[in-house]
């Protein structure tokens, strides 16, 4: 299994043509992932060559979707222009859109997540600022690197990029069912809690880790909803202790505004619900070493 | 980035949101004058981005431009909660009939805005929210619907506003509204908005953040930075177009990925409690890519801050190779040359971190220790920090 991203999964990214689109398809077929073609309307017909494959290039998601029974759409397009590649997305009803973008404002991330929402919710959509989510050895869609892990029985789910690589380097001798980079922005399309069902109803994931960082409730809900519904073992994370009142630590969520959105609050919330938490990535990975070996 | 008061009420004048006159001041002087144009009783208000202004003595009437004068002298240079005041807002006074309560945020739990509302203002909002949460009206905003008359309507009415000026502050709302979504705000806060004796409806104060990622489609909302109350490292950082935030340790700190270099911050502080309390200095997220040129940038600020002690690079190697990061340091340290006096803990892992540590050993550097686990690595930097305490 895995989650929202498997073997079968057909991949197309919006944005194939430019610098990180095309750097990153690369990256992506050479992890295996089944990638069928891109989208931009202005070379429409054509097609790009990349590691070896020849890739159709449509004008829009639909047809891309139409010629190539694609499910998954993963977004590289600039932040100017990132709203309405999203809005195609949701309008084409792709399964899964990941949005890599960062620096997206906040008012398009959520006049496209209300779009989401008022079309049905048929376009699940990871990120935006995320680093995408990889099932490995199935499929990878996003900039997380391919060769840190294999597959294996943990469920990752974190805000952050670089925590992600590092927790899964730290647990590469377990591996990994999936890994999913949820992103730093105020307003995200798939949740921890998203995250988490699906981990909990995933026979493949035995053991799930959750990392968070400071900056909104998303945590303390995660917790609530650990408590009352996740039965397999959870270790967690989070960034950002010291961390000062009212400054933007790099995510543009990531911020302690008043008493609200600390990590002690936070971590607090988890430890409440049941949930391991480790105050470093090494400790946090010891926790799950330890729990994966006894469960 | 949070506006001053003076700077939101410029951008409600220019939504047609009803605000007083006036106009801001550096120094008495200016203050004097704009209380003579004005020709009435005024009120001097510092301008600090924090609350509790009135209580800290930055608010005060002035009947005469002499006494505006006088009060501004008192209120320039006036340090609230840390802040220190640099310019004070000279406005009319007015006659207050109510005070109300009125803001649009963002609601991240939610994933949409929420207008917050009450017919009791004035005071600090969370402890109304607190105290008497019934008395504050939350209501979700639809990103795609917007706010027009009637959803503005539907806010007064929850809001317990009287019937006398719903039309009025419904008005109001709609082009706050449009100041919320036109200006790409994340926050717009009224606090208080008054009805006056003659029944208008006012923004008497005004609290407004922008979001800086919307930075593009508004080209004139970089004037509104105030360069004079920067931090000047952040100032210097942010022209390279680095992502700094001063800290006040000792431990300088680059890394890359927001979340690993929060993290780092964290297991620095811990190792620190070994080592005389010192802490992390900055955060300093040198992204993906971290090239010779950024790593150089990156050191340089972190050098020029009297502070540091001891630098902790910290580089898991995703999409950049180590190998990369290894021969940035190198490079960097070159560029930087004489500057470079402060010892430097690095620890790489993962792509071609064989590579990495290689290049770094072989170039062995007096200034750099590699160390191979982040835990380890904090703990060195913290014992080097704490050595040139």
């Amino acid at each position: 299994m895995a989650i929202f991203l498997t073997e079968n999964s057909k991949v197309i990214v919006q944005g194939i043509t430019g610098s990180e689109g095309s750097k990153h398809t690369a990256r992506m077929l050479k992890s295996g992932t089944n990638i069928v073609g891109g989208v931009n309307p202005r070379k429409a017909g054509t097609k790009v060559e990349i590691e070896g494959h020849s890739l159709p290039v449509f004008a829009t998601v639909a047809e891309a979707i139409a010629e190539t029974g694609a499910d998954v759409s993963v977004i590289f397009v600039p932040p100017k222009f990132a709203k309405d590649a999203v809005l195609e997305a949701i309008d084409a009803e792709i399964g899964l859109a990941v949005v890599i973008t960062e620096g997206i404002p906040v008012h398009d991330s959520a006049y496209f997540w209300a779009h989401a929402v008022a079309t049905g919710n048929k376009t699940r959509i990871i990120g935006p600022n995320c680093p995408g989510l990889i099932s490995p050895g199935k499929s990878n869609a996003g900039i997380i690197p391919a060769d840190i892990t294999g597959p294996g029985k943990i469920g990752l789910v974190s805000k952050s990029g670089t925590l992600t690589y590092q927790m899964m380097y730290e647990l590469r001798d377990i591996g990994f069912s999936s890994a999913v980079g949820i992103g730093g922005d105020p307003i995200i399309g798939t949740t921890h809690i998203d995250a988490l069902a699906a981990f909990e109803a995933d026979p493949e994931t035995e053991l799930i880790v959750m990392i968070g960082e400071i900056g909104g409730d998303a945590e303390e809900r995660a917790a609530a909803y650990i408590q009352a519904n996740v039965t397999k073992p959870v270790v967690g994370y989070v960034a950002g202790f010291t961390a000062p009142e009212g400054k933007t630590m790099g995510h543009a969520g990531a911020i302690v505004s008043g008493s609200a959105g600390t990590a002690q609050a936070k971590k607090e919330a988890l430890e409440a619900a049941g949930v391991k938490v480790g105050k470093t990535p090494s400790e946090t990975a010891a926790l799950a070493r330890e729990l994966f070996q006894a469960h | 980035m949070d506006l001053y008061e003076y700077q939101a009420k410029d951008l409600f004048a220019a939504h047609g949101v009803p605000v007083l006159p006036g106009d801001v001041a550096s120094t008495p002087e200016e203050a004097r004058a704009i209380a003579e144009e004005l020709g009435q009783t005024v009120v001097i208000k510092a301008q600090v981005k924090t609350g509790g202004r009135g209580k800290a003595g930055g608010v005060k009437l002035a009947d005469d431009p002499a006494g505006a004068q006088e009060k501004a002298e008192a209120i320039l240079g006036l340090d609230i909660k840390g802040h220190i005041t640099r310019k004070v807002l000279v406005t009319v006074a007015s006659d207050i009939a109510e005070e109300y309560y009125f803001s649009f945020l963002l609601d991240r739990a939610n994933r949409t805005f929420l207008a917050m509302a009450s017919a009791e203002g004035g005071m600090d909002i969370e402890q109304l929210a607190v105290e008497r949460p019934e008395a504050l009206a939350k209501i979700a905003i639809d990103a795609i619907k917007g706010v027009d008359l009637a959803k503005a309507r539907e806010i007064v009415a929850e809001a317990k506003i009287p019937a006398a000026v719903a039309d009025q502050a419904a008005d109001v709302i709609v082009k706050l509204w449009e100041t919320f979504v036109s200006e790409d705000a994340t926050l717009v806060e009224v606090n208080p908005l008054v009805r006056d004796p003659q029944d208008k409806v006012i923004a008497l104060d005004g609290k407004v953040t922008l979001d800086e990622n919307a930075g593009f489609r508004h080209p004139g909302h970089a004037d509104l930075v105030d360069q004079e109350a920067e931090d000047p490292l952040e100032a210097a950082a942010k022209a390279k177009d680095l992502n700094y935030v001063k800290l006040d340790g000792e431990v300088g700190i680059i890394g890359n990925g927001a979340g690993l270099v929060m993290s780092t911050l964290d297991v620095v502080a811990y190792a620190g409690e070994k080592h005389k309390g010192v802490k992390p200095a900055n955060f300093l997220d040198i992204g993906g890519g971290a090239s010779a040129e950024v790593m150089a940038n990156g050191l340089h600020i972190i050098l020029n801050d009297p502070s540091v002690k001891s630098v902790f690079v910290n580089v898991f190697g995703g999409i950049t190779s180590c190998d990369a990061v290894a021969n940035g340091i190198v490079a960097a340290l070159e560029i930087l040359g004489a500057e470079a006096t402060k010892p430097l803990v690095v620890r790489l892992d993962g792509n071609n971190v064989d590579e990495g540590r290689k290049i770094l050993a072989d170039a062995n550097h007096p200034l750099v220790t590699v160390v191979d686990t982040m835990d380890n690595a904090a703990d060195k930097a913290a014992e080097l920090a704490a050595a040139g305490v």
